[in-house]
């Protein structure tokens, strides 16, 4: 990115941040859920869009923070250390499951990264004398009023979002992002030109549950109350990969838009078709796939090369002239 | 006597598992697809069942060929129409596009029949068999060897027909098949019914057994997961041998450790296999 293009995000960063000041509780409850949409689809980016590797095992990432901000919040832990400790406990648990199902490839990563979600609802369901079982677990409610719990809300969903931006940036400008693509390109041929391929996918997969951890904690501490099928819902998984299509995958900015545009899109959905609103995002689905394969970024890149290239005449002209 | 009794349910279970997991294999091993629409297809069939019986009274055993019908054309006309567009596309696309499609059927078949549960009660059901101290629950029974007959002839049709043989060809070598003078578009298309067909003949069976709600679909699309990748991708003997092996394991850890965990060590099982045998019991095998 050019020094223009960062001087635009970070103004725009910095006007979202001052959504506060409009004082308005429906756009803050917007704002935070743009926050904790925009981190799931950051994150996911790391391991699917650089990557290449079709990751669904974003819910259990966030159902493993969710869980382990509440058990420690419930165990009188100040809620600021809970969310660190879910961001660790997500990063140290993808790290393992990394190593143990990073070498398979395509369907089968895209199943096992699925299916680790569902075995960690059964667990969360059965263990009851920890987890509450599917009766679900309360939070300690917060003693501050209800403005500034929405303010606080927000200003942390939405610095996670951010920090979910910068990773995305380093990453990108990084030896492990360059790693990253080539692998997405031809995983054998940058092992043999000496990328540690395993040690690089597993760390894009540790990157890519961090902040989904630390999303699953706050959403917890936000709502009050979890249970299983909630915060382990499988279209947590999903949801993240169409934004990042929608914006476009393996870019920096391409899923923080992506996240935005699906957002607004399923709060008119969600407020007008209630009993339909999964096949409204059924359609929605199909016709990205077949009118924007390759999100928005991707449709503005192709846009301005067309541009160029039609110029090409004009420019060739003037110069012999 | 009780060990025996928990096997026979397994191998009951397990048959049925196999006619569910079939199609999904044959999509997935020829068309390189994940087919997450494959409960929803289940799903239709068992409905197509369930309306048969209640509405015209015929018996869910003879309307696996009504839903099987139903659900190729709905199979070939959407694998026509939307999937064959992107069949080459990255993994994450197609798994992405057959999500996007499962919601839409989900949700038209919430819309539609509702979430509650329903299930058919036979006017004359077969009853049970008593074989000393084996109860067999003949109406089970009769499901499961439909649904084994039913695999063998998918065997059969892959293995003798001139569709199934175009099939074959074009899982072993697109390219090639495509000189030799196959259609592979069609044959995509036909693959992809067959899946269909095949969930939907499995959905009749099953009316007999689960209830029926649309609500179920994803736990049948994680037993054609877990059986497929037990079996190994891409062969209906190991479909078979997968689905009876998810049946008697479920059946047994349903025994010693509770009925609700059967799911649960199912996937668990899934993902040991995944972490060291990827390739599935049978080993990777095509469809010849």
């Amino acid at each position: 990115m050019n020094k223009k293009a960062v001087v635009s995000v970070a103004v725009v960063v910095a006007i979202i941040a001052a959504l506060p000041v409009l004082g308005d509780n429906y756009l803050m409850r917007l704002g935070t859920m743009f926050g904790m949409y925009a981190t799931l689809a950051l994150s996911w980016n790391i391991i699917g869009g650089y990557a290449g590797y079709p990751s669904f095992a974003t819910a259990a990432f966030f159902g493993l923070g969710a869980y382990t901000g509440a058990l420690l919040q419930g165990a009188g832990v100040p809620m600021p250390l809970a969310w660190v400790a879910a961001c660790a406990s997500a990063a140290l648990f993808a790290a393992l499951l990394g190593l143990a199902i990073l070498h398979l490839k395509g369907h089968y990563f895209a199943i096992a990264s699925l299916i680790v979600g569902e075995v960690l609802v059964e667990v969360a369901t059965s263990w009851r004398s920890l987890t509450g079982g599917g009766m679900g677990l309360n939070l300690p409610v917060l003693r501050m009023g209800v403005e500034a719990q929405s303010r606080l809300f927000f200003w942390s969903m939405y610095t996670l979002g951010v920090l979910a931006l910068l990773m995305n940036w380093l990453v990108a400008r990084s030896r492990l992002g360059f790693g990253l693509n080539c692998i997405r390109q031809n995983e054998d041929a940058s092992a043999m030109v000496g990328i540690n391929t395993k040690r690089y996918k597993v760390m894009a997969f540790t990157c890519s549950a961090v902040l989904v951890g630390g999303a699953g904690a706050m959403y917890a501490s936000w709502v009050y109350y979890i249970e299983p099928p909630d915060v382990f819902d499988v279209l947590t998984s999903v949801k993240p990969i169409v934004m990042a299509l929608l914006g476009g995958a393996g870019t920096v900015l391409g899923p923080a838009i992506g996240a935005g545009v699906f957002l607004v899109m399923e709060e008119v959905v969600w407020r007008n078709f209630l009993d339909v609103h999964s096949a409204i995002l059924g359609i929605l689905i199909v016709a990205l796939i077949f009118l924007l394969p390759n999100g928005l970024l991707g449709l503005a890149i192709r846009r301005r090369k067309a541009a160029i290239v039609a110029r090409l005449p004009t420019l060739a002209k003037r110069r012999k002239a | 006597m009780l060990y025996l009794q928990v096997l026979i349910n397994g191998l009951v279970l397990g048959g049925l598992y196999a006619c569910i997991a079939v199609g999904f294999s044959l999509v997935w091993g020829v068309l390189n697809v994940i087919n997450i629409l494959h409960g929803s297809f289940v799903i239709l069939g068992s409905y197509v069942a369930y309306f048969a019986y209640v509405h015209l009274g015929i018996h869910p055993f003879y309307s696996i060929i009504l839903a099987g019908a139903v659900l190729f054309a709905l199979g070939y006309a959407l694998q026509l129409g939307l999937i064959n567009r992107v069949v080459g596309a990255p993994v994450l696309t197609t798994l992405v596009l057959t999500f996007g499609l499962d919601l839409l059927l989900n949700n038209a078949m919430l819309v539609a029949f509702s979430a509650d549960y329903r299930s058919i009660q036979l006017a004359n059901p077969l009853g049970r068999m008593d074989l000393g101290e084996v109860t067999l629950p003949l109406d089970r029974v009769a499901s499961m060897l439909f649904a084994l007959g039913l695999t063998g002839l998918l065997y059969l049709l892959l293995g003798r027909s001139r569709i199934g043989r175009a099939i074959v060809a074009v899982r072993m070598d697109r390219e090639a098949a495509a000189l030799m003078g196959v259609r592979v578009r069609r044959v995509y298309a036909i693959t992809f019914g067959v899946g269909a067909m095949m969930a939907g003949a499995a959905g009749s069976l099953l009316a007999l057994i689960f209830p029926i709600s649309p609500l179920n679909s994803s736990e049948f699309l994680g037993i054609a997961f877990v059986v497929c990748v037990m079996g190994g991708l891409g062969s209906i003997t190991g479909a078979m041998i997968g689905g009876l092996a998810l049946g008697v394991i479920e059946s047994f850890a349903a025994l010693f450790i509770g009925p609700e965990h059967g799911l649960t060590i199912a996937f668990t099982l899934l993902i040991l296999l995944l972490m060291f045998k990827p390739t599935g019991i049978m080993g990777r095998r095509g469809y010849e």
